[in-house]
C-alpha cells in the first residue's frame, strides 16, 4: 500500500430496499415457500374445475343425477342406492372408486361428483376469502388511518364502534347479517346485491373483520402521528391528504399486507363456517362449506363427503397460515391480528 | 503485577450470518488485577460490550461463535459448566448494563428483583433479603430507601433505575464489576454520581470494568486504559501513560477529537477520517490502516501487542518506529486542522 | 375510585344499549326486510300479514317498538318468542346458560394449560426441532374448521371406532350437572374440540411474546444476576408475555359465553346459548335474538370490565393510568 490520503467514506453499498430486502427473506423461509407452492396447485387444481369436469369425469356437478350410473371395475351400477338400513327412506351414494373418471371420490345424496364439486366450491372458497380479505384490509387500513390521524371526536366515535364489533362474538354477527341480508339482498343506494350473490358473504365478512384491521393500524398511526418526520411535514404545510398519502400511508402498508394471507385464511374459515350454516354461499353455487353441508347426512355412511372439503379447507388455511408468518416475518414481525393469528 | 483476578487470552467472537461469518472480537487478551478500574474505550462496534458479554457468557445466540480463554481466579469461565457459570454471575462477577430503562422487569418491585438476586446466590430468608435490599438501596443513594424499595421500575427515574441495577449488582459483593456503558443513557449531573458510586464500590475492593466510548470518563475514574478498534486492542496503559504519552494513532484520534475547556477555541473539532471497520471486512493487516495518514507497507501485516520502549505496562499494536510517536502525532494534527482552523487558532 | 367505577359502569350500559339498538336496527330498519313476512309464511296474503303485523305490533313506530320489547324484556320480564307464541324468551335463556358455561369453563381451562405449555416450551426450545414441531400442531389447531373437526370427532367416536376404542362415549348431548360423572363424559369431546382451536391461537401468540421477551434487557439482567433458566423463563420471560395474553382471554371467553360457541354447540348438539340463538335467528324470532343478543352484551361486557382489572393486577404499568 502507498501513503494516499485515505478514503473518507467507505465504498458505496447500494442498500437493497425494505421491499426487495422483505422479499429475500420471504424466499428463503423454507415453511413459507412450501406453503407457497401448495397454494399454487390448490389454486391451479380449482381453476382446472372445468377442464376435470368436462374432459375426465365428464359430469356436471350441479345437475342432480339421481337416476344416474356409472361405471366401476368394468359394470354399470346406479349412483344412488336406496338405504337398507333404517326406514330406508334414504339414499346412500356411491363411495369413493378412486377412479378419476368416474366418481372418483364418490357421489352426494343428489347423485353428484363429489370430486368435481370440490374443485368447483374450492373456486368459491378461495374467491370470497381473497376478495373480503382484500376489502377488509382496504377498508380496515382506511378506519384506522382516519382515526389514528384524525383523533380528537372522530378517532373517540370510531374506536368505540370498534371496540364493540371487536369484543362481540363475530359469528353471531355474521349470522344476524347473513338472516337479514340472505332473504332480501343488499341495496345500498345505486349498489345492488342479489340475495344469492357471492358477493353477499364478502360483504358480511368483509364488514365484521374490519376491526381486526383497524384497530392495530390505529396505534401504529397514532405513533407515528407523534414522530418529527410528521410533524416536519405538518411543519412545511403539506395537505393533509398529502401527508397521509406521502407519509402515513408508506409506513402502514407492511403491517396491511402481512395481514392479507392471514385474513384471507380467517375469512375462508368463516365462509366454511356460514355456509355450513347454511347462512353463507347458496345453492346452486357451492363451496367447501356446503360440501360438508351437504355431506352432513351421509356423515356416518359416506364420510368421504364431509372429510375431503374439511382436509381442503384445512390445507388450505394452514398453508396461508404458514405464509403470512412469513410475510411477517419478513415485512412486519411485530404485525398481529387479533390473538396469535 | 499482581496474579491477576480476570485474564482474558486470545477471546474470539463470531457471529454466523447469511452474508459470512462476521468476527466482532478478534484475539482479545487483556487481564484485571484485583481491586484495578480498567477503562475500555472504543468506538461504537469495536467490539467492547460484545467482549464483556462474551466473558460473562451472556451472549446466547446460537450463531455466535466464541473461542479463547477467560480466566477467573484461575478457572477458565468459558469451560465451565452451566450451573458452576451461573454461580459466578452475580455472585462474583456482576454486571450493569447500558439503558436502565429496560433493563428491570417491569412487573415487580425494585426490591423484589434485589431480593431475588441476593436469594439465588445466598440461603437468607425472604425478610433478612428485603432488609439487605433496603440497605443497598440507601447504600446507592436512593433517599426514602425503605418506602421505595416497594416502588415499580416505572416509578424511578432513569438514574434511579440506573442505581437500583447497581444495587443489585453490588448485592452478593462481587469481586469483579462490568459496567457497560453504565452512564450513556443518563444525565450528565446523574453520570458523576454513577461515577462516584463506581469509585465508591471500587474502594470497597471490588474490581471494575468500565466500558465507554467518552474519553472524559475514563480519565475520571480508570486505574488503566484499554483502546479497542475493530475488534482487537489497540493500546492498552496505566491512565496516565496512555492520557500523556498515547502511542497508537487511533488514541491520538480519540484524545484530539475530545473538546478541551481551556484549550484554544477551534472552529471545528479534529475528527477521525473515514468511517469505522465494519466487523465484515476486517483487514488482514492493522485494523485502523485503511483509516490511518501514517499507514505503510508494514500495516499489511497484523501488529500485535508490545511495549514501548521502557514501558513495560503501557503496550500498543502499531508498526511506527516506537520513539518518534510524539512527533509524528504532531504532524498528523497539522494534516487534519485545515489552514483556516490554524487560522482561528492563532487569532483567538 | 368511585368516579371511575361509575363511569366504567355508565359505559359498560353504554355499550349494551348500543349492540341491543344496532342488533334492532339490523332486523327492522335494513331496507327490505320485513319480519311480518317470514312469521307469516312466505305465500301470506296481504290480509294475513297486515293482522300479522297488527298482532306483532310491527305497524308501530320503530322507537316505541324498541322501547316495548326492552320492556317486555327488562321490566315486565314476559317478553315471548314470535316463533313458539307463549314460549318467554328469559326462562329459555336461564335454561340455555349452564349449557354453555359448562362448555366455554371446561375448555377455556384446558386450552390455557395446554396453550401456556406450548408456547412456552416452543419458545425456549427456539431453533431446535421441537420448537416447528410444537408450532405446526398450533397452526393445525387453528386452521382446523371447528364445526368440521366436530363432526369427525363424531364420526370417529360414534360410528367408527365406537366398536372398540370409544366405546364409553355417549351420544351427543347434554347431561346436566347433577350428574358429574356423566356431565365430564358427554362434554369431554366438545371441550377438547373447542379447545384445540383456541390452544392453537394462544399457543402462537405466546409463542411470540415470550420470544420478544427473551430478547429484552431485563432477562439479560435476569441472566448477569446468576439465576437459573427455568426461573428466567417462567418469572420473567412468562410472567410479562401474560399480560396480553389474559386481555385477549378476557375478550374470548366473554364472547365464547356470549354464545360465539355456537358451532360446536350445533354439531355436538348441545342446547347453550349459541344453539338458541342461531334457532331464534334461523326463524327470524325477533324476540329471542334481542334477549340472547343483550345477554351476549352482557358477557363482553362483564369480560371486558374483568380484563381491566385483571390487567392492572399484572401490570404495574397499567394501574395508575
Amino acid at each position: 500500500m502507498t501513503s494516499t490520503e485515505p478514503p473518507l467514506t467507505a465504498p458505496a453499498r447500494r442498500s437493497p430496499g425494505p421491499w426487495r430486502t422483505a422479499a429475500t427473506d420471504l424466499v428463503r423461509n423454507r415453511p413459507a415457500m412450501a406453503a407457497a407452492a401448495v397454494l399454487l396447485v390448490v389454486v391451479l387444481a380449482t381453476l382446472c374445475a372445468p377442464l376435470y369436469a368436462d374432459h375426465v369425469a365428464h359430469t356436471d356437478p350441479f345437475q342432480s343425477h339421481v337416476s344416474g350410473t356409472t361405471v366401476v371395475d368394468g359394470k354399470t351400477v346406479p349412483v344412488l342406492t336406496p338405504s337398507s338400513t333404517g326406514l330406508g327412506l334414504g339414499v346412500t351414494p356411491i363411495g369413493p372408486t378412486w377412479d378419476p373418471a368416474h366418481y372418483f371420490l364418490g357421489a352426494d345424496n343428489q347423485g353428484r361428483d363429489v370430486m368435481a364439486r370440490l374443485l368447483y366450491g374450492g373456486r368459491t372458497s378461495l374467491f370470497i376469502g381473497f376478495t373480503a380479505a382484500l376489502l377488509t384490509c382496504a377498508l380496515g387500513t382506511a378506519v384506522g388511518i382516519v382515526a389514528g390521524y384524525a383523533g380528537g371526536v372522530v378517532d373517540s366515535v370510531i374506536s368505540r364502534v370498534l371496540d364493540v364489533i371487536w369484543a362481540f362474538p363475530v359469528y353471531l354477527l355474521a349470522i344476524c347479517l347473513s338472516v337479514v341480508l340472505l332473504t332480501n339482498g343488499l341495496r345500498l343506494g345505486p349498489l345492488t346485491v342479489d340475495a344469492g350473490s357471492l358477493w353477499l358473504p364478502v360483504a358480511i365478512i368483509a364488514a365484521i373483520y374490519v376491526p381486526y384491521i383497524a384497530r392495530p393500524l390505529r396505534g401504529q398511526v397514532l405513533v407515528l402521528r407523534n414522530k418529527e418526520f410528521i410533524h416536519a411535514a405538518v411543519g412545511s404545510g403539506a395537505p393533509t391528504l398529502r401527508i397521509l398519502r406521502r407519509e402515513v400511508l408508506p409506513n402502514v402498508v407492511p403491517t396491511a399486507i402481512v395481514f392479507v394471507p392471514l385474513m384471507t385464511a380467517l375469512a375462508m374459515l368463516t365462509e366454511s363456517a356460514l355456509s355450513f350454516l347454511s347462512v353463507g354461499v347458496q345453492p346452486p353455487d357451492a363451496s367447501w362449506g356446503t360440501i360438508i353441508e351437504d355431506g352432513l347426512g351421509l356423515l356416518y355412511t359416506r364420510p368421504a363427503v364431509t372429510i375431503a372439503p374439511g382436509l381442503l379447507i384445512a390445507l388450505t388455511t394452514a398453508a396461508l397460515n404458514v405464509f403470512g408468518d412469513g410475510v411477517r416475518d419478513a415485512l412486519d414481525p411485530s404485525a398481529r391480528l387479533r390473538g396469535g393469528v | 503485577m499482581p496474579e491477576p483476578l480476570l485474564d482474558v487470552r486470545d477471546l474470539r467472537v463470531s457471529f454466523r450470518t447469511r452474508t459470512g461469518t462476521v468476527t466482532a472480537v478478534d484475539g482479545l487478551s487483556f487481564a484485571v488485577p484485583p481491586g484495578e478500574i480498567l477503562g475500555v474505550v472504543g468506538e461504537s462496534g469495536s467490539g467492547k460490550s460484545v467482549s464483556m458479554l462474551a466473558v460473562l457468557r451472556l451472549i446466547t445466540n446460537p450463531n455466535v461463535l466464541v473461542s479463547g480463554e477467560v480466566l477467573f481466579r484461575g478457572r477458565d469461565l468459558l469451560a465451565l459448566p452451566a450451573d458452576e457459570m451461573r454461580a459466578v454471575r452475580g455472585r462474583e462477577i456482576a454486571m450493569v448494563f447500558q439503558d436502565p430503562m429496560t433493563a428491570l422487569t417491569p412487573v415487580y418491585t425494585v426490591g423484589w428483583q434485589i431480593a431475588e438476586q441476593i436469594r439465588a446466590h445466598e440461603r437468607v430468608s425472604r425478610k433478612a433479603a428485603h432488609a439487605r435490599a433496603v440497605e443497598l438501596l440507601s447504600d446507592v443513594g436512593i433517599p426514602d430507601a425503605a418506602s421505595r424499595v416497594n416502588a415499580y421500575p416505572h416509578e424511578f427515574s432513569g438514574g434511579m433505575r440506573q442505581r437500583a441495577v447497581i444495587a443489585i449488582a453490588l448485592s452478593c459483593d462481587p469481586a469483579l464489576l462490568i459496567a457497560d456503558e453504565p452512564t450513556t443513557a443518563l444525565d450528565v449531573t446523574v453520570q458523576a454520581q454513577i461515577l462516584d458510586l463506581m469509585r465508591e464500590l471500587n474502594a470497597r475492593g471490588s474490581a471494575v470494568v468500565l466500558i465507554t466510548h467518552d474519553m472524559g470518563v475514563v480519565s475520571q475514574i480508570a486505574d488503566r486504559v484499554l483502546v479497542m478498534y475493530g475488534g482487537r486492542a489497540a493500546e492498552e496503559g496505566p491512565r496516565r501513560a496512555v492520557f500523556h504519552g498515547p502511542r497508537h494513532p487511533y488514541t491520538w484520534g480519540l484524545l484530539d477529537s475530545v473538546p478541551r475547556v481551556g484549550g484554544p477555541r477551534l472552529r471545528r473539532l479534529p475528527t477521525i477520517a473515514g468511517v469505522p471497520v465494519s466487523p465484515g471486512s476486517l483487514p488482514e493487516g492493522c485494523a485502523f490502516a485503511p483509516r490511518c495518514r501514517l499507514r505503510h507497507e508494514r500495516c499489511d501485516e497484523r501488529p500485535e501487542l508490545s511495549a514501548g520502549p521502557g514501558a513495560g505496562a503501557h503496550r500498543d499494536a502499531c508498526w511506527l518506529p516506537a520513539d518518534h510517536r510524539a512527533a509524528l502525532r504532531l504532524t498528523t494534527r497539522t494534516a487534519t486542522a485545515g489552514a483556516k482552523d490554524l487560522d482561528a487558532e492563532a487569532a483567538s | 375510585m368511585l368516579h371511575f367505577a361509575l363511569k366504567r359502569f355508565a359505559s359498560a350500559l353504554l355499550v349494551m344499549f348500543a349492540i341491543s339498538v344496532l342488533v334492532f336496527l339490523i332486523f327492522f330498519a335494513t331496507p327490505g326486510v320485513d319480519p311480518a313476512a317470514r312469521i307469516a309464511g312466505r305465500n301470506a296474503d296481504p290480509a294475513t300479514l297486515a293482522q300479522v303485523r297488527h298482532s306483532f305490533g310491527l305497524d308501530r313506530p320503530m322507537p316505541v317498538r324498541y322501547l316495548l320489547m326492552m320492556r317486555h324484556l327488562l321490566v315486565d320480564r314476559d317478553l315471548e318468542s314470535f316463533v313458539n307464541r307463549g314460549s318467554r324468551v328469559i326462562p329459555q335463556i336461564v335454561q340455555a346458560t349452564p349449557v354453555t358455561l359448562s362448555l366455554v369453563v371446561g375448555a377455556a381451562v384446558i386450552w390455557m394449560v395446554a396453550g401456556i405449555l406450548m408456547g412456552t416450551a416452543a419458545a425456549a426450545l427456539r431453533g431446535r426441532a421441537a420448537d416447528p414441531l410444537i408450532m405446526l400442531v398450533g397452526v393445525v389447531g387453528v386452521s382446523l374448521p371447528a364445526y368440521w373437526l366436530g363432526e369427525v370427532v363424531n364420526l370417529v367416536t360414534q360410528k367408527q371406532l365406537h366398536g372398540s376404542l370409544f366405546s364409553w362415549v355417549p351420544p351427543p348431548g347434554y347431561v346436566g350437572l347433577a350428574h358429574p360423572g356423566q356431565w365430564a363424559l358427554h362434554m369431554l369431546f366438545p371441550w377438547l374440540t373447542l379447545a384445540l382451536l383456541y390452544a392453537g391461537i394462544y399457543a402462537r401468540l405466546l409463542r411470540g411474546e415470550v420470544v420478544t421477551a427473551l430478547g429484552e434487557d431485563y432477562v439479560r439482567t435476569a441472566r448477569a444476576k446468576g439465576l437459573s433458566e427455568r426461573r428466567i423463563l417462567v418469572r420473567h420471560a412468562l410472567r410479562c408475555s401474560l399480560i396480553p395474553i389474559v386481555s385477549l382471554f378476557g375478550l374470548d371467553f366473554g364472547a365464547l359465553v356470549g354464545g360465539a360457541a355456537l358451532l360446536t354447540e350445533v354439531v355436538f348438539g348441545l342446547p347453550g346459548i349459541g344453539k338458541l340463538t342461531y334457532d331464534a335467528l334461523q326463524n327470524l324470532d325477533l324476540p329471542v335474538i334481542m334477549g340472547t343478543v343483550l345477554y351476549a352484551a352482557f358477557f363482553v361486557v362483564l369480560a371486558n370490565a374483568l380484563v381491566d382489572i385483571l390487567y392492572a393486577r399484572l401490570d404495574p404499568r397499567a394501574r395508575h393510568a
